[in-house]
């Protein structure tokens, strides 16, 4: 987490450089929690090139997968307290469940 | 959230001033409150209940013409006899073989996720038609089924009814079986008496083993909820080659994982396990305790236990709490 916070601090300080140059910014990433098996959004929407964190702040393991562009992006087995991120590049509407929890979905929407 | 944190004070303030029997009365009766009984069956919007629906789903259910050979019907394996499944390790399908998993219940499907022991299809609609097609079960042509119950008048009537300017169609069948499943609910059982505050309901075995179940033996981790399932998929280190649910999903924590079945009425529907490997109760706590499989897809909620020969007496007391004298099952007339 200090990681990421200190990287969006730079961007701060690099910003005007950026907008000259005409390349656009992520916006900052989404934090997702999974707590008694079920994840604390039901819906996301993000800009294409922002990210999700999911943060098990759960009891039990779980599992984040989607399918992006035809490819499954499996974050493997997240155990209790870990966490881990999903970037979404392209424009688009995303299911996301837990593999082992069906029961946990959200609809993640990208524009 | 200040709701819980306002609880934990007071759980607080009771070992302070009265000991750590009334942290466990307290943390009890939380726990029991996570079991309370829905007060309604949900439909889904696409498939509304329909008393109409229902008994024509119940009709199609006990229907043998549904199979191949005119010899099973879908309670042929979901036996409400023995809570819905068929008291065998394995069930027997067409022509006469066995098949390779054990007949889940179909009690309370109506609060599920995704069906069959691998969570192959999305809907209890689209799980009413796998059987009646699949080659070893009932092996029905559907296109054959169609001009079959076509012929039937009685049947043409009903579907009509149910489905105006539909009729009879596949969608329809799984449509009608489906609504007549989420109708099969467990009654209320002694533990269910005893969550609303009946405190004689269940012996001080039971009420022991409902604590061990939620803490030491850590089966709330999977078998969660009124019908004591988190429908999730979990390898509980059973020693068996089948792959499960990662067979339709290829996720390397789903190797050899099947679907959390519900424990309702779990008394009647022995044997046990997705292979029906286990006989007895007692033998399920064994495995959980210390039996399973060491594999590297093993859930990580499955740790040894350390269980006494006490506590597994007292889990199974608990299990015993859990089967409804559920009402009699009488078997629809059929049109022909």
């Amino acid at each position: 987490m200090k990681t990421k916070y200190t990287i969006c601090a730079g961007m701060v300080a690099l910003s005007a450089s950026i907008v000259t140059s005409g390349v656009a910014l992520a916006a900052d990433p989404v934090r997702v929690t999974q707590q008694g098996k079920q994840f604390s959004e039901k819906n996301v929407n993000l800009s294409a090139g922002q990210e999700i964190i999911f943060v098990n702040n759960d009891t039990v393991a779980h599992n984040v997968y989607t399918i992006v562009q035809g490819k499954k992006r499996d974050l493997g087995l997240q155990k209790s307290g870990e966490e881990d991120s999903i970037t979404f590049d392209a424009a688009g509407t995303y299911r996301v469940r837990c593999a082992i929890h069906p029961k946990m979905k959200m609809v993640v929407k990208v524009d | 959230m200040n709701i819980v944190k306002s609880v934990s004070a007071v759980t607080i303030l009771g070992i302070t001033l009265t000991g750590i029997s009334t942290l466990i009365t307290a943390d009890v009766h939380d726990m029991r409150d996570a079991y309370k009984r829905p007060s309604s069956i949900p439909f889904p919007e696409e498939n509304p209940y329909g008393a109409e629906k229902a008994e024509l789903g119940k009709q199609l259910f006990f229907d043998p013409r549904l199979s191949r050979e005119n010899n099973l019907t879908c309670g042929s394996c979901h036996n409400p006899s023995f809570a819905w499944e068929d008291a065998q390790a394995t069930s027997v399908g067409t022509p006469m073989s066995r098949l390779g998993r054990h007949t889940p219940t179909v009690l309370n499907l109506a609060w599920g996720e995704i069906f069959f022991w691998d969570g192959r299809a999305e809907t209890l609609e689209e799980q009413a038609l796998g059987p009646i097609q699949a080659g070893g079960e009932m092996a029905q042509d559907m296109d054959l089924l169609i001009h079959e119950l076509k012929a039937v008048p009685g049947y043409v009537e009903s579907f009509e009814d149910v489905f105006p300017g539909e009729g009879v169609t596949p969608e329809n069948i799984g449509k009608a079986i489906a609504t007549y499943e989420r109708t099969i609910v467990s009654a209320q059982a002694p533990f269910d008496a005893w969550v609303e505050g009946d405190e004689d309901a269940i012996t001080d075995a039971a009420k022991r083993g409902f604590e061990l179940f939620n803490t030491k033996a850590k089966c709330v981790a999977c078998h969660d909820g009124w019908n004591f399932t988190d429908w999730g998929f979990h390898d509980i280190g059973l020693d068996d080659r089948d792959e499960g649910r990662f067979e339709v999903l290829e996720i390397d924590a789903l190797k050899h994982s099947f679907k959390t079945p519900g424990l309702r009425n779990i008394v009647e529907r022995a044997p046990y396990m997705h292979d029906g490997s286990l006989k007895t109760l007692e033998e399920v706590v064994d495995h959980y305790n210390d039996g399973f499989n060491a594999r590297p897809s093993l859930s990580p909620e499955m740790v040894q236990l350390n269980l006494t020969e006490d506590e597994k007496s007292d889990l199974v007391a608990f299990l015993r709490t859990l089967s409804s004298d559920d009402p009699e099952v009488s078997l629809p007339k059929l049109p022909n």
